[in-house]
């Protein structure tokens, strides 16, 4: 398959809404996400928030195929099989960089997913001077700063030209430099029109980037709003106490 | 000690005067441990990380039985290649009785078990690391195989080392399978388990000699691979 | 990086490749007494010389050498324990067994000689010394022909010696060099043949302190491996060597073979046995 063809595809593959119904997903025993369900229609950045072990990540690994629900569903908007997957990516919070170069891991993606290799050249360039790593691109990915490393974990998305990027806490490990770095990322790359879904434990950021805010306790999905109201009127007493910067800890009331 | 001085110097001597004797007996050594080593990598690396990454029946009996043969005598090894190989052994009519492909074939026994066992270990280790985001970048099952092997290649070239530096210096199997004849099956080990026996120690110092310098340079190998694993690993 | 790995792995693969050596050769499986010695080494060239055959040696104690012969893995044997080479016979493993030549025991111990049997006519009267002193004697405990040697002296002189196994009887189970290296080690006696004595370099301590007594003669047969039990043997070349070996000429080659100017080996090889295997 041509790579131009991967773009004509992902162009006209509609993956919104993103459609979650009654999602439960149980291990060992734990109910860790409790009859979620929730749809996501807007082309812009929504941001999972709430405290450790809310189900944060669990959500969104479950949106990339990394983890099977084990009741309800969760469908994209498309009939696209996994392995031509490339329409979606995913950011770890810690990026596994291959053992070489930069250039060279712009270059293994790509070999994954049947690009032609006339492509190649075209295509890593253009990701590397996207995310201002073309200086780079001949160092050995395991010497880069975090930052760095992060920024060329954002190319390896980005190289696919995806219709969407699930990013777990991608600036957690990172400086305030470069965290602001992937955040400039980021915005762009939404405001191109790449779904953007992401968690994060920084409330700062969730302003910054957030369109939509979905609050998550205790495996619940507690509250699904807009980023402007969810900071100022949210409605529910976690939710309030969360932005409040409280320790959650008790039940959970609506 | 002046003794040992003395037999130190005349081994020296045989080195430098470039002995034909000692030169063949070294080359045999080299052409039957590397052939081994060889073989046993090819065998060693793909089971070794078939084991770490795939689950199927037999699967925890061959990594037991990896471990166990991780660390049999090299004499048992020797003895039951042996009695395949004899004319009276079920392989006898190949004739490789006391013959450099017996020893290869003796220290393929005795080093694959090495390769696989240390291979399953790095390639488990480098799939902890590695698995989730290859999945998630779209990577099939055989391709991941593939990329882990190259990604640990370092590594794993400590384990072929490893494997080298054992096949190198025993002596108990390539003695039994080989029959340490003289121009035809005679390597380092055989040789100065033999010159010692016969009371001759310089030939035997020399060739201890010579011995310890592979080994060394064996070891310094596996310190640069290891080294250089580090620096891509910082 | 990948190139260089491709290119080191073809580098190896060459190196490997085990060239056939194209020659004509038999298996024979001897002692380490003929071999240490280096009578082997200086009869084997004269052979090839006149047959183009070379002989690979094995050199093992005379028990495994016959193993090695029952198994099929040797085409002719050369040992010296007559009552296992009779049964190695026996059971149909070997034929046309002939003398070819004898050796002699000698008995090695401290120079000091701490058992005082430097001036003995009687082997066996020197094993009972030993046997009273107390100091150390050590055994080739391998079941060699030199091994079985020694345990027949010491069943002639009525000791016990199971009952001293680890006190001063001590069981090397190595080969002689390896058994006259521990004698050395511990200032003990051992019993070797003369042969491997003579070419022993590491002596120190060690000297000769009793010979030439029949019982410690030592006689050596060669026997070919049975064409009929193993079809693979090679029996007409194995047969040309042991026609050689017992001909005028390998007697005399024999004969001539000499370490530190002593003659190690002495021809016996009958007329009668000779002929009677011609037929």
């Amino acid at each position: 398959m041509l790579h131009t063809n991967i773009i004509a595809n992902t162009n006209t593959i509609n993956i919104l809404p993103l459609q979650v119904k009654n999602l439960q997903i149980v291990k060992k025993g734990n109910l860790l996400l409790n009859d979620v369900s929730l749809n996501i229609e807007s082309n812009d950045v929504t941001i999972i928030l709430g405290p450790n072990g809310a189900g944060k990540s669990l959500l969104l690994r479950t949106a990339h195929g990394l983890e099977a629900p084990t009741q309800g569903s969760l469908k994209w908007n498309t009939t696209v099989p996994l392995p031509q997957q490339s329409w979606r990516a995913y950011i770890f919070q810690k990026p596994v960089l291959l053992r070489r170069s930069v250039r060279a891991n712009l270059e293994y993606v790509l070999s994954l997913h049947d690009v032609d290799k006339n492509d190649y050249d075209s295509l890593i360039n253009s990701a590397l001077e996207y995310t201002g790593l073309s200086s780079l691109a001949e160092r050995n990915a395991r010497v880069l700063s975090g930052g760095e490393q992060q920024r060329l974990n954002i190319a390896r998305a980005w190289i696919l030209q995806p219709k969407a990027i699930l990013l777990d806490e991608p600036t957690a490990e990172l400086d305030p430099s470069g965290t602001a770095a992937i955040e400039q990322l980021i915005k762009t790359i939404a405001e191109q029109g790449t779904k953007i879904i992401m968690t994060t434990h920084d409330l700062g950021q969730a302003h910054r980037l957030a369109n939509d805010i979905l609050f998550f306790h205790q495996g619940k999905l507690i509250e699904h709003t807009p980023a402007k109201d969810f900071f100022k009127y949210a409605q529910t007493q976690s939710a309030r106490d969360f932005i409040d910067g409280k320790l959650l800890t008790g039940s959970i009331e609506k | 000690m002046n003794d040992f001085s003395q037999a130190f110097a005349k081994a020296l001597q045989l080195i430098f005067q470039l002995d034909p004797a000692l030169l063949e007996i070294i080359g045999l050594s080299l052409r039957v441990s590397l052939t081994a080593v060889f073989i046993a990598s090819l065998i060693g690396l793909p089971l070794g990380a078939a084991l770490a990454l795939y689950k199927f029946p037999g699967r925890g009996i061959i990594v037991a039985l990896l471990n166990a043969f991780m660390g049999l005598p090299p004499v048992v090894v020797g003895l039951v290649v042996y009695l395949i190989l004899s004319r009276s052994g079920p392989l006898g009519v190949l004739g490789l009785l006391f013959t450099p492909t017996a020893m290869i074939i003796a220290q393929v026994c005795l080093i694959t078990p090495i390769v696989a066992a240390l291979t399953r270990q790095t390639i488990m280790d480098a799939n902890d690391e590695y698995h989730e985001q290859l999945r998630a970048l779209g990577a099939k099952a055989s391709r991941m195989m593939k990329t882990l092997l190259w990604e640990t290649r370092f590594s794993l070239m400590t384990g072929v080392f490893a494997g080298f530096g054992r096949a190198i210096a025993e002596v108990g199997a390539v003695l039994i399978v080989g029959g340490n004849i003289n121009h035809a099956t005679r390597v380092m080990t055989t040789a100065i388990a033999l010159e010692t026996r016969k009371g001759d120690i310089e030939l035997a110092l020399a060739l201890g000699i010579i011995l310890i310098t592979l080994s060394l340079i064996v070891t310094s190998l596996v310190m640069s691979a290891k080294h250089a694993a580090y620096q891509y690993h910082s | 990086m990948k190139r260089t790995l491709i290119f080191i792995l073809i580098l190896l693969f060459n190196i490997s490749i085990v060239y056939a050596k194209d020659e004509v050769f038999i298996t024979l499986s001897s002692t380490t007494s003929t071999d240490n010695s280096g009578l082997l080494d200086y009869l084997i060239p004269k052979f090839k010389n006149k047959t183009g055959i070379n002989v690979r040696v094995i050199a093992v104690g005379t028990g495994r050498a016959l193993l090695l012969g029952e198994r099929g893995d040797a085409d002719l044997v050369l040992v010296h324990h007559k009552p296992s080479e009779e049964k190695f016979i026996s059971k149909g493993f070997g034929i046309e067994r002939r003398d070819v030549m004898y050796n002699d025991y000698v008995i090695i111990g401290p120079k000091n000689d701490p058992a005082n049997i430097k001036h003995l006519k009687k082997a066996v009267d020197a094993f009972k010394l030993i046997s009273q002193s107390g100091i150390p004697f050590i055994s080739r405990g391998d079941e060699s022909g030199t091994h079985k040697k020694e345990r027949e002296l010491w069943e002639l002189t009525g000791v016990d010696i199971d009952a001293y196994s680890g006190d001063w009887y001590r069981e090397a189970g190595a080969g002689m060099g390896a058994t006259l290296n521990i004698a050395n080690a511990m200032n003990a006696y051992t019993m070797s043949d003369r042969g491997t004595w003579l070419s022993f370099k590491n002596r120190d301590q060690l000297t000769l302190l009793f010979e030439n007594d029949p019982p410690l003669f030592n006689q050596y047969g060669i026997i070919l491996v049975s064409p009929e039990r193993y079809e693979h043997v090679k029996h007409k070349e194995a047969k040309l060597f042991s026609d050689w070996l017992t001909s005028a000429e390998g007697q005399q080659a024999i004969a001539d073979f000499t370490l530190e100017g002593q003659q190690l080996f002495f021809p016996n090889a009958s007329r009668e046995v000779a002929t009677s295997v011609m037929k």
